[in-house]
């Protein structure tokens, strides 16, 4: 019973969460939609943290996604050895530096003067948890060896159950704590996205890539006679 | 031909007395709010100087502006993917560091100090930390400052001066400086729009005002680096980018902007010019010598029936025309060619112009006299050569005024001369008729524009210093939401809720 809620109800309201007041924010509150930098007031240990961090952390959940949303191409993928452990290894070393980075970016918030006056408490619930969910992910890929090979098997069939509305969980039920942890906070994460700052992930500005350089309004642009 | 109109300002130089008087109005309106205590919409710098925020001119350091890449124009900070790979991390932006740190006193601690033997101080508190704070720069913090080897040495315009030049600059008798007042310039061509990933920055079509939509913004701080000038600012409080808005919702109801109203020597004018926005690439891409010509000629005549028509055409209001054929900025800049774009060579097309201040000329002291150059001489050539005398080096104010080309500033300042010598031979009558005649051909122009450059510099009334358009504001309110009345009663400016973080 108890796993039910953790793994089916838990997950199904993180979501449910997420996108209602994802979406009630971006309608009434657009302001708040940014990325908060503190750049202006901290730059030297943010180009050590903020860069490596992103970069780290959007290649490991892009692998986490990539075999989730197509498992059968990421199966092929792994199904050499030697390309397992170089996936195994490329992604043991971004894990380290996202959890490295991430440090640096708590140490620079508790340690700049300027950067903790623009912290509110939503940001440090998200670094907290933050922090926690990225040294579970190093914990569970350095003793879980061959995560890239077993999470076809257990988390996947789970999430993608959960996604044909019909919950699967004895794949998960029976894993170690500490990898169904990592699995609720996932979630937990998904669930506090449109209360903090994380809502910057979805606004992601791809359109500048077609846009045309220079951007005019007009109050209604008048339509040319001549 | 896409003919546009743009709200468009003229500074005269030689009239700024470097007061602040601008500044101060516009911090009382804009920027006195948490996060925008360093922000100065409108600052006077003096020059030579590093200006505000340090050094803001160094393009090699903050990549403001456009290049020119063989026959392409490029943002000069990066390319489209180059602006989303760099977004966690932006290399070229100035910190507050580059500004200064804003600060108050602790005032209470003169009524709460206990009684001892030394009167108790109110020692300064960061406006951003709270916490004591050691003052290390503030506002015109090298205001006057214009022969100190700290501040004026490190103006970035100095770099192309012979050691000759430099040290008639500095030497402590002669030391020369003037002010520079700066706004944002409402550009035609901006690179703070174009550095924007998320398309916050905005020119309004009907008036080209420049604008950071705050609902938009995202923080992702490209629009700071990419404007030359620096004039947009980040709220470190909010997290939102703020610049200059050219007081608009004052121009909507007919007042010109706060700093333009205000200012005691009266060296601001504000019209509107009629601009082909067909041609902005093509004037954005003219070679470094070419580009203040370059930039007189894609402003139109708004006497012209072909511009009158093709404006029509493209839907601007009769009364913005009547406006343009009324500028002072069109007879400062077009007409008569004395005001200037400040850094041409950004390539954005700087819609404020300057009239380069009038230069002091040489002086020696000799046998512990004071004496200016060629005052010995004979009748008008103490005036006549004051431009080659000059202290301020030319090429110090070309590369201030026209990307280097001293051709440009010598034309001006015959002009400037020539109006100063036509007006000498009119008021004190130490000069002939002949020699006015001879200066006046010098400046290339005739005894009446003499006079009418004469009249909008030192005697004109409000109404001819500043021409506003009707905004037509009210026309905008119903196509934008319908119903005038309803507006009325509920609009105001600025958002519903406080600027602040709430989540």
């Amino acid at each position: 019973m108890f796993d039910l809620v953790l793994f089916v109800a838990f997950p199904y309201l993180a979501v449910v969460t997420a996108v209602w007041a994802g979406i009630y924010r971006y309608r009434n509150d657009r302001f708040s939609y940014s990325s908060q930098s503190s750049q202006f007031l901290e730059n030297r240990l943010l180009s050590w943290g903020s860069a490596p961090w992103h970069y780290a952390i959007l290649l490991i959940l892009g692998a986490h996604l990539f075999a989730l949303v197509i498992p059968g191409v990421w199966g092929s993928l792994i199904s050499d050895p030697v390309r397992l452990d170089i996936l195994e290894v490329t992604g043991l070393a971004l894990a380290a530096t996202a959890l490295f980075a991430l440090g640096l970016l708590v140490y620079r918030r508790l340690t700049t003067p300027r950067v903790r006056a623009v912290t509110s408490r939503a940001d440090w619930l998200l670094l907290v948890l933050l922090l926690a969910q990225v040294a579970l992910g190093l914990w569970v890929s350095l003793f879980f060896r061959w995560g890239g090979d077993w999470y076809l098997h257990t988390a996947v069939p789970w999430m993608t159950s959960l996604a044909k509305f019909q919950p699967e969980i004895a794949t998960v039920t029976t894993l170690p704590w500490v990898v169904k942890l990592h699995m609720l906070g996932g979630f937990l994460l998904i669930a506090v996205f449109p209360f903090t700052r994380l809502v910057h992930a979805v606004i992601v500005p791809v359109t500048y890539l077609w846009r045309p350089h220079q951007v005019v309004t007009w109050n209604k642009r008048p339509t040319r006679t001549d | 031909m896409d003919i546009r109109a743009q709200v468009s300002m003229v500074f005269h130089l030689d009239k700024c007395i470097g007061c602040h008087t601008c500044s101060v109005a516009c911090k009382n309106i804009w920027t006195d709010r948490e996060g925008t205590e360093y922000q100065w919409w409108n600052n006077v710098e003096t020059k030579p100087g590093t200006g505000y925020p340090t050094r803001w001119e160094d393009q090699e350091e903050y990549r403001g502006g456009w290049k020119l890449d063989g026959d392409d124009l490029k943002l000069n900070l990066q390319s489209k993917i180059g602006t989303l790979g760099n977004i966690f991390y932006n290399r070229r932006l100035p910190t507050i560091n580059d500004y200064y740190e804003p600060w108050t006193y602790d005032y209470d601690h003169l009524f709460t100090a206990p009684e001892g033997d030394d009167q108790p101080t109110a020692r300064p508190v960061s406006l951003i930390t709270g916490e004591f704070m050691e003052i290390e720069s503030g506002p015109n913090w090298d205001d006057d400052l214009g022969g100190s080897p700290v501040y004026a040495a490190n103006d970035p315009n100095l770099e192309g001066l012979s050691d000759e030049e430099r040290s008639q600059m500095e030497e402590i008798q002669r030391v020369v400086f003037f002010y520079l007042p700066r706004i944002c310039n409402h550009c035609l061509n901006p690179s703070c729009v174009a550095a924007c990933p998320a398309a916050a920055l905005q020119k309004r079509g009907e008036d080209g005002i420049v604008l950071v939509n705050q609902n938009q913004c995202r923080a992702w701080r490209m629009c700071i680096s990419g404007c030359p000038y620096k004039k947009v600012y980040y709220n470190w409080s909010s997290g939102k980018s703020e610049k200059c808005i050219l007081c608009f919702p004052r121009l909507e109801s007919g007042q010109p902007p706060a700093c333009f109203h205000s200012c005691v020597g009266r060296i601001r004018y504000l019209g509107v010019l009629l601009y082909d926005a067909d041609r902005i690439e093509e004037v954005a891409k003219s070679p470094d010598a070419d580009l203040v010509e370059a930039q007189r000629g894609i402003i139109q005549d708004p006497f012209d029936p072909d511009v009158i028509g093709s404006a029509r055409a493209g839907g601007v209001p009769e009364a913005m025309l009547t406006a343009a054929r009324q500028s002072p900025v069109y007879k400062f800049v077009k007409e008569w060619q004395l005001a200037l774009p400040l850094h041409p060579e950004f390539r954005t097309l700087p819609m404020l112009y300057y009239v380069p201040p009038m230069l002091p000329v040489l002086a020696k002291v000799r046998d512990g006299k004071y004496d200016v150059a060629d005052s010995d001489a004979e009748g008008l050539t103490p005036l006549l050569t004051s431009l080659e005398s000059a202290r301020m080096p030319l090429r110090y104010l070309a590369s201030l005024f026209s990307a280097g080309n001293e051709d440009v500033l010598t034309d001006v300042y015959r002009k400037l001369i020539a109006v100063r010598v036509y007006k000498r031979g009119e008021t004190v009558g130490d000069v002939t008729p002949e020699e006015a005649r001879e200066a006046l051909i010098m400046g290339n122009m005739t005894a009446g524009e003499a006079e009418a450059i004469f009249r909008l510099t030192a005697l004109p009334s409000v109404e001819e210093r500043f021409v506003v358009p009707p905004l037509g504001r009210e026309a905008a309110v119903e196509e934008q939401e319908g119903d005038t009345y309803t507006h009325k009663r509920e609009a105001g400016f600025g958002t519903r809720t406080g600027p602040a973080r709430r989540w």
